[in-house]
């Protein structure tokens, strides 16, 4: 099957997620306590013909599922509202700020898979020696350890105490930096929120290969390898690693969604202006419609992540043939 | 096997054996909070932000309240969530995911559906948005705690009933007359639930780190004490007293610990054929 079908048929498959997700944001809306009208109106108290007019001017006088065809048909044309607290389309304040999340969130992805996989190698070449056990440590403590209380601190040691990095934001407000310098300023603002948010999925993927490389170091495969006479590092690099590989490829893809919850978290300890900071400044601020504006462009981009894994996992495995 | 000869088998491994001393530690200072407390967690005194010293083991908060009766305290909302909420995505995913492996077909492929989308959603943004819309409470966050976990277990136990309902016995019991009830619960369902144990014991460390991720952000309970929220309250304050952040994330961190040891004690148990070659 060519490339492109199977990324539409994917894409399609979505697709009735993303609907319960617009559906379930609109059962909310309803579930919620309070009047809109009245929230919009204040305490003032509005002669009930201005009430009604409201009600019709905003469609909320029109039976429920008609109102949930419109709030989709809204959503689908790529209005997600209005942030009451922003004073702009909710698309805009998110789309501000995802830029600032990517930047934390992709060099973490990338970091924790890379090195996981290769501890996780390292582990289980020689299972119970002093390296494996060290590494099992360190994924035990990266699995066990809040990332946000982790981060708090990562904080207090290495920005407060010894002063060797900065402790908030994503660059240095005010000054005015150039080229490369600025480039270190931001380096230097991701060193400690990457670290928090990178330990718990660096943990995650470590574990993982390591279990799956002693499962497929039985494998007849392999032993075939060796008695052929190739060397025990062509062994581990052609013949174990790309097949141990694909679990945790599936795992690092589930990850993505965990990912988003420690950025939450991470964003908020350091004040990092990304999405999850926003999250926590919407429930502050009790902005709703970011809320939930959030989280599905959220959820639709852990289905792009996962159809980008799947597209590795299609180039990894060649027996992966994605038919029906 | 006997109990005795689990136990026996269970403190083979003396990680795990510790950790379930230290989870019961952790359970009996949560219920006996009150007495166990050397000062009232509320109660404000005059030695506003000390460090550790005798007296104070863990320091105290900018209003003077002690951190180590503030950190037992604060035992009791985790421990509860954990709990109960794994209680609820047990009793959840085990329904759904012994009807879907038992019956198979279309009502499989639905479930399996709805699954995989549950599985897929930030599972943490979903909570955050329906205690911030509908209201705190802890029985609010146990709910959507619980509705949340629920994935998992489902897809273990169906691949057990996969498994098991060609097998002789289930044939037999459906050949004289059994129904579908007793078949699912009676016959198979015990089989199942050796991986479902384990999947739980995950699933309580997780919702611990959930609630202290919700209490972090204010959508604890705001009428009890909980980790998260002391290191929310720590978090302005980190430059001057470090402690009020350190001892609660210690906590979360060691119980979260223990919980993942005796899981894989439980785990070397039940299912003795992935035991360590």
């Amino acid at each position: 099957m060519p490339i492109l079908t199977f990324v539409l048929r994917r894409l399609f498959h979505a697709l009735p997620l993303l609907v319960c997700v617009i559906v379930f944001n609109f059962i909310l809306i309803h579930l919620a306590p309070g009047d809109p009208i009245q929230a919009l109106v204040g305490e003032f108290p509005a002669p009930e013909a201005y009430l009604a007019e409201m009600r019709k001017a905003f469609g909320l006088d029109q039976p429920l599922y008609i109102q949930l065809l419109l709030y989709i048909k809204n959503i689908l044309s790529g209005d997600l509202g209005f942030s009451f607290y922003y004073r702009q389309p909710v698309l805009n304040v998110i789309l501000d700020r995802l830029p600032a999340t990517l930047q934390l969130m992709l060099p973490a992805l990338v970091f924790s898979a890379a090195v996981g996989i290769f501890l996780g190698i390292l582990s289980a070449r020689k299972p119970y020696s002093l390296a494996d056990n060290g590494i099992s440590a360190l994924s035990l403590f990266g699995y066990c350890v809040p990332a946000f209380w982790f981060g708090q601190m990562l904080m207090a040691t290495f920005a407060i105490d010894l002063g060797w990095l900065p402790s908030q934001g994503i660059k240095t407000v005010g000054a005015d930096l150039t080229g490369a310098a600025a480039l270190l300023d931001r380096a230097a603002h991701l060193v400690l929120p990457f670290t928090a948010l990178a330990i718990r999925h660096l943990a995650v993927n470590a574990r993982m290969m390591r279990s799956s490389m002693l499962e497929v170091a039985y494998e007849d495969f392999v032993t075939v390898a060796r008695a052929k006479g190739l060397h025990e590092k062509d062994v581990i690099a052609h013949h174990m690693v790309p097949n141990a590989l694909m679990p945790v490829v599936t795992i690092i893809g589930v990850d993505v969604g965990f990912l988003f919850t420690g950025s939450v978290l991470v964003e908020t300890v350091f004040g990092w202006p990304g999405i999850g900071r926003l999250m926590y400044e919407s429930i502050v601020k009790r902005d709703y419609p970011v809320l939930m504006g959030n989280f599905l462009m959220t959820t639709a981009l852990v289905v792009v992540v996962n159809l980008i894994v799947d597209l590795v996992y299609l180039w990894l495995d060649p027996r992966v043939k994605y038919q029906k | 096997m006997s109990w005795r000869q689990l136990w026996q088998q269970f403190r083979r491994n003396r990680a795990a054996e510790w950790s379930l001393y230290l989870i019961i530690g952790f359970i009996l200072a949560a219920a006996l909070a009150y007495p166990l407390s050397p000062y009232d967690p509320f109660a404000l005194g005059n030695d506003t932000l000390t460090p550790p010293r005798v007296g104070h083991w863990m320091g105290t908060d900018d209003l003077g309240r002690d951190t180590l009766s503030r950190v037992i305290h604060g035992s009791r909302v985790p421990l509860l969530v954990g709990f109960l909420a794994t209680a609820a995505s047990m009793a959840l995913g085990i329904l759904i995911g012994a009807l879907s492996g038992y019956f198979g077909g279309r009502t499989d492929v639905i479930l399996m559906r709805v699954t995989e989308y549950v599985l897929v959603v930030p599972r943490f943004f979903l909570a955050l948005l329906v205690i911030a819309m509908l209201g705190t409470g802890i029985g609010k966050i146990i709910l959507v705690i619980g509705i949340l976990g629920w994935p998992e277990v489902a897809r273990v136990v169906r691949a057990q009933f996969l498994t098991f309902r060609e097998r002789e016995f289930v044939i037999a019991a459906r050949a004289i007359g059994a129904s579908h009830r007793k078949v699912i619960f009676r016959e198979i369902l015990p089989n199942a639930i050796p991986p479902a144990v384990v999947v739980a014991s995950i699933l309580v460390a997780r919702a611990i780190l959930l609630e202290a991720g919700l209490s972090f952000l204010g959508l604890g309970d705001p009428n009890l004490i909980s980790w998260g929220s002391l290191l929310s309250e720590a978090q302005e304050r980190l430059g001057v007293s470090v402690w009020l952040a350190l001892f609660p994330g210690l906590a979360i961190s060691l119980l979260v610990l223990c919980i993942n040891l005796f899981g894989d004690g439980i785990n070397d148990v039940l299912n003795p054929k992935l035991r360590k070659k």
